[in-house]
């Protein structure tokens, strides 16, 4: 299973278990082990993937679009590994704990912009980016998804975690996971998917490449 | 510079080192397309090579970001007060001066459109004599207007977002604005309570209902809402309760924490649902409403 993590993610022995861990300045007071720092799928939508050995196509080092950053939980973790990253986030609080996790990182770079609007970060953010990481809670995800496959390399991965509850909270989660991933397909080939349950109630993770 | 004005990258126009135009460009710019812009970054001459493009990018990303958020963070909402109530001058002046305007020039043009279009149209034509310079440029200060309208709509969509998050992402930018303005502040919107929320901007229904001479409005300003609006008549009532229930809840979470609570709108989503199932339920009974 660990055969499809990227390097510069490990299994390691952090807090008394076999933790995800990556390499850099810690960022909410996870346990450490060296420069090495546990990477929680609980509070990871990508964390949880990586947990449930999803196949992310992801080898370390690549050029990263990452929607909904967020506080930089997980963005801060992806920045370890990977290349340069451009950290999307939309709300003005959150960002504020963001830009503290990117001016401590030197290719994470933080974008107070709208994740439905591409248009209005396609002349910061580069074209053949080979992954987009997902985490967005509003609703029209899949809108989201497809908007911004402009910035994604032909044989680029997208990583989504659909959160069911986003889209409409009196529907089953399976009927709202069915619909997001046919307006998906009109753009993407979806690779896998598997509920985060595990982790994550009621979202599901995603991987799928350009058509 | 080759690349064509929309379609630029952000540093197609900033000096290197100038975090003030970086920030501009990143805040304001915008492309329909990305494209490989290290590599034109390095082409252009702005950075030496890939490298000291990402050095830059990531200075004026961290730079126009923290202006951004601080900026977002500090718009309070008088500023949002003022904005409203000018968009409603300016729509109201555009419209009257368009009135005149086109009046005007009906009685020297053939084929004059009413209202703002037709001002716009006024305003494109060739003068022939000093009078139509007058009634060309009258038309052409009403189209003013209404452009201005629009820029101030716009700024208060921006803005209301960071001033009442919960209140901006429920309501809508504009209408977040109304209720704020109507209130007078988003601490005393805050602080009434949900009845008084719901007939904002029905003062004179209100006032007529108690002066015993009306029935009691079911909704005030919130009647603009697409779950009012959109209701059938009948549950419309229930709709703007429960609406202006999560609004005050909103306009509170908003004054006393300022954090976003996705638990609000997943509630007031519910709500809405069981209360328009209602019609799906009974759509062949008649009344039958609990007001």
């Amino acid at each position: 299973m660990s055969d499809s993590l990227p390097a510069g993610v490990e299994r390691r022995a952090i807090d008394g278990g076999t933790r995800l861990a990556t390499r850099g300045p810690p960022v909410y007071g996870e346990p450490t082990d060296g420069e090495w720092r546990a990477w929680d799928p609980e509070r990871s939508k990508l964390g949880g993937m990586f947990e449930l050995g999803f196949d992310t196509g992801l080898s370390g080092g690549e050029t990263v679009l990452y929607l909904g950053a967020a506080s930089g939980t997980t963005a801060s973790h992806v920045a370890d590994f990977a290349g340069p990253t451009y950290a999307v986030e939309f709300a003005p609080r959150p960002t504020r704990d963001l830009l503290d996790v990117a001016e401590a990182r030197d290719r994470l770079f933080p974008l107070l912009k709208d994740a439905r609007k591409p248009e209005t970060y396609a002349h910061v953010v580069e074209s053949g980016v080979d992954a987009i990481v997902q985490d967005v809670a509003t609703r029209g995800q899949a809108a989201v998804a497809t908007r911004n496959a402009r910035f994604l390399e032909d044989d680029g991965r997208l990583l989504l975690a659909v959160k069911a509850r986003s889209e409409d909270v009196t529907a089953e989660p399976d009927d709202v996971f069915t619909d997001v991933l046919a307006e998906l397909e009109e753009t993407y080939e979806v690779l896998e998917t598997e509920r985060l349950d595990r982790f994550h109630e009621d979202h599901l993770g995603v991987v799928a490449t350009p058509k | 510079m080759t690349t064509d004005e929309s379609d630029a990258g952000w540093f197609a126009s900033v000096p290197p080192d100038d975090l003030a135009a970086a920030r501009d460009a990143i805040d304001g710019g915008s492309a329909e397309s990305p494209a490989d812009w290290p590599r034109l970054a390095v082409e252009s001459g702005f950075a030496d090579d890939s490298d000291n493009y990402y050095d830059r990018l990531r200075e004026a990303t961290l730079h126009a970001t923290r202006e951004a958020v601080a900026e977002r963070e500090r718009a309070d909402d008088r500023q949002l007060i003022h904005a409203v109530r000018a968009v409603d001058d300016c729509e109201r002046v555009a419209n009257e001066l368009a009135e005149r305007a086109v009046e005007w020039a009906g009685s020297r043009f053939d084929g004059v459109d009413s209202g703002i279009a037709g001002a716009r149209e006024i305003a494109e034509r060739e003068a022939d004599d000093d009078l139509d310079r007058r009634v060309i440029s009258l038309a052409s200060r009403a189209a003013a207007l209404a452009d201005e309208r629009d820029a101030l709509a716009a700024t208060i969509d921006r803005v209301a977002p960071a001033v009442a998050p919960n209140l901006a992402d429920m309501a809508g930018p504009e209408l977040a604005a109304r209720l704020i303005a109507l209130a007078g502040g988003l601490e005393s919107l805050a602080k009434k309570p949900s009845g008084t929320v719901q007939v904002l901007g029905a003062e004179d229904a209100l006032f007529a209902h108690l002066s015993g001479r009306a029935p009691s409005p079911k909704h005030g300003i919130i009647y603009t809402h697409e779950f009012v609006r959109g209701t059938r008549p009948e549950d419309r009532g229930s709709a703007a309760r429960a609406l202006a229930g999560k609004l005050a809840l909103a306009a509170r979470a908003d004054h006393y924490s300022g954090e976003y609570r996705e638990v609000l709108h997943e509630d007031l989503r519910e709500r809405m649902a069981t209360i328009r199932a209602r019609a799906d339920a009974n759509g062949d009974e008649t009344g039958g409403d609990d007001e």
